[in-house]
């Protein structure tokens, strides 16, 4: 298995991965005209993302996490910078439907049953009626929420409704999975069991995932590699790799390999003066 | 004497008092027994001298109670006693046949065809506009201050211009009553048409972004069905107000048949007792088109998830 690459800030990267590329970003830097002034959101921020990888961004708010994510997902346009999704343009990646948006919350339309939930992207994109229902079946059944087809989004538990959410942005089997802290608003509990869930769910569907997160247990438990950001600017300050084996459980975490990665990661979140506030 | 004989009857009266059909309705009930009463004070006070004034003209001898008791079944009294618009109400919807021109049925009939395709052409025209208002800020700046004046100029104005120039068009009967209606009912569709139409949450329409889901499945798909809560709102509102409209658009016309004309030939002979039962017909009217949408807006929404 080729190691995952690792881009020092500001600074372009010697081509490092035998895999394909599904992220390439190059210089991107991206500002904000606020009533106070502009706020660089990103600056001159260099990422590569090979196929299968599983890269956490952390960080604390405004280092830019979250807008590093929308700008791969063209919700967002960089000042500057080039950038290739799955060897395309953000905008060619959006119309190809190229990735899977998973956001903090489930957002599911209410008036939709979970099955139809789960059709939604699937009817936009024109999938045969089959098609439709062999893939709500398989998707249901991948996130363990066969049988709640008929019941509605208020039915479901926050847990159970995030996990629909990942059905549906898996549902048309994309390159890449964005999620922009989907367990953010669970509690522990429900948050460590759909860290498993999803971390089986990587194993399985060898998706390539980019994951934001506060909390730096997730990040280093989830991750093939870890990418601490600190905010103004919005840049990278260390890239951390992480090679747990992938058959992992929570257990881990006690283990002192996982405490030293940890450690690093909040090493580099203090050097970024994530702490000054 | 024991505790419990002397515990029974209170723990009757408040069972009594705790009953479910007590309890939905007791509240009710008062209300209405209490405005009747009203009523009949204020039918007694306001009739009174008109009834007196009767007796000395014919130079008849009369005591307090043969007043009284005019009060409650003169002809054309000032405020006619609930009993009388009760009985006159009935007797023109049970008396007659339906389609006959003096039954009630019948005026109702003419006047809920005028509403009916008022309505339907006022809702279908306010969420047209609340649709071209929501896609594009030019025309919300060049449309919004329009609409708003429209509604500014009292419908009474306006109706006798409508059907004037209605009629050179060669319109005559139906439609210009319908089109008035409708006048006055689009507008609290677009108004809540325009808030339904913005109403999904932010994330929603950034996922139909990321599945690149086109301008009119955006619309169908997510605009519409968010909508759904706003429209029975608006068309609960508007219907009455086009029931108004159709009423209001027979008076300038000097129609035949229409509750509108009721009013108008009841007003023009002092028919107090008939402009009543007309004005009750229109209540009942009014009161059955909401129900109805809201029995609709319930199983609408029971497929839509509605808890």
């Amino acid at each position: 298995m080729p190691k995952p690459s690792l881009s020092p800030p500001n600074e372009p990267v010697a081509n490092p991965a035998q895999r394909r590329l599904v992220v390439d970003a190059q210089r991107i830097s991206l500002t904000f005209d606020t009533a106070d002034g502009q706020v660089e959101a990103l600056s001159n921020v260099n990422l590569e993302v090979a196929e299968g990888e599983f890269v956490s961004f952390i960080g604390p708010s405004g280092c830019g996490k979250t807008t590093m994510l929308r700008v791969i997902a063209d919700l967002q346009q960089p000042s500057s910078g080039t950038l290739l999704v799955n060897g395309m343009s953000a905008e060619q990646a959006r119309l190809a439907r190229s990735y899977g948006y998973v956001f903090q919350a489930p957002a599911l339309f209410p008036w939709r049953t979970i099955e139809k939930n789960l059709k939604l992207p699937l009817e936009i994109m024109g999938y045969s009626e089959i098609e439709q229902q062999q893939r709500i079946g398989r998707y249901l059944a991948m996130v363990n929420l066969t049988g709640f087809e008929r019941k509605f989004p208020w039915q479901l538990s926050g847990g159970m409704q995030q996990r629909v959410s990942i059905a549906r942005a898996l549902s048309f089997d994309p390159a890449l999975l964005l999620m922009d802290e989907p367990f953010g608003a669970l509690d522990e509990i429900v948050r460590d069991h759909l860290n498993e869930q999803l971390l089986q769910l990587w194993r399985s569907t060898g998706k390539t995932v980019l994951f934001v997160t506060h909390s730096i247990p997730e990040a280093v438990f989830l991750s093939t590699r870890i990418v601490v950001m600190s905010p103004r600017p919005g840049r990278i300050i260390d890239v951390i790799d992480c090679d747990f084996p992938t058959d992992r459980s929570l257990e881990i975490r006690e283990t002192p390999e996982f405490l030293k990665v940890a450690q690093r990661v909040r090493n580099g979140l203090r050097a970024g003066h994530s702490y000054d506030e | 004497m024991t505790s419990s004989s002397l515990a029974l009857p209170l723990r009757g009266s408040r069972a009594l008092r705790d009953h479910p059909l007590v309890e939905r309705y007791a509240p009710v009930l008062t209300m209405v027994l209490a405005l009747v009463a009203i009523w009949y004070v204020a039918a007694v006070a306001m009739n009174w001298s008109l009834v007196r004034d009767g007796f000395e003209r014919e130079e008849t001898p009369y005591t307090a109670a043969d007043v009284l008791a005019g009060t409650m079944e003169a002809e054309r009294p000032l405020l006619p006693a609930p009993h009388q618009i009760a009985y006159t109400f009935f007797d023109s919807v049970f008396g007659y046949p339906p389609l006959a021109p003096r039954s009630l049925v019948y005026h109702s009939l003419v006047t809920l065809s005028a509403t009916l395709l008022g309505f339907l052409l006022g809702a279908l025209f306010g969420s047209v506009l609340a649709l071209l208002i929501v896609h594009s800020r030019v025309l919300e700046r060049s449309l919004l201050p329009w609409i708003i004046c429209s509604q500014m100029v009292p419908v009474l104005a306006l109706a006798p211009i409508f059907i004037v120039v209605l009629g050179a068009l060669g319109l005559h009967g139906l439609l210009p009553k319908a089109i008035i209606s409708a006048y006055l009912c689009f507008f609290p569709i677009t108004i809540g048409m325009v808030k339904g139409f913005t109403s999904p949450d932010p994330l929603q329409l950034e996922l139909m972004r990321t599945w690149s889901a086109t301008p009119r499945q955006v619309l169908w798909k997510l605009r519409w069905p968010a909508s759904v809560p706003y429209l029975f709102a608006s068309l609960k509102v508007a219907v009455t107000i086009s029931l108004i409209g159709a009423i209001v658009a027979e008076l300038p016309t000097g129609a035949e048949a229409g509750i509108g004309a009721r009013l108008l030939s009841g007003s023009y002979y002092g028919q107090t007792i008939q402009l009543w039962s007309a004005l009750v017909a229109a209540a009942v009217l009014s009161s059955g088109l909401i129900a109805l949408i809201g029995l609709i807006e319930r199983s609408v929404g029971r497929r839509m998830g509605a808890h």
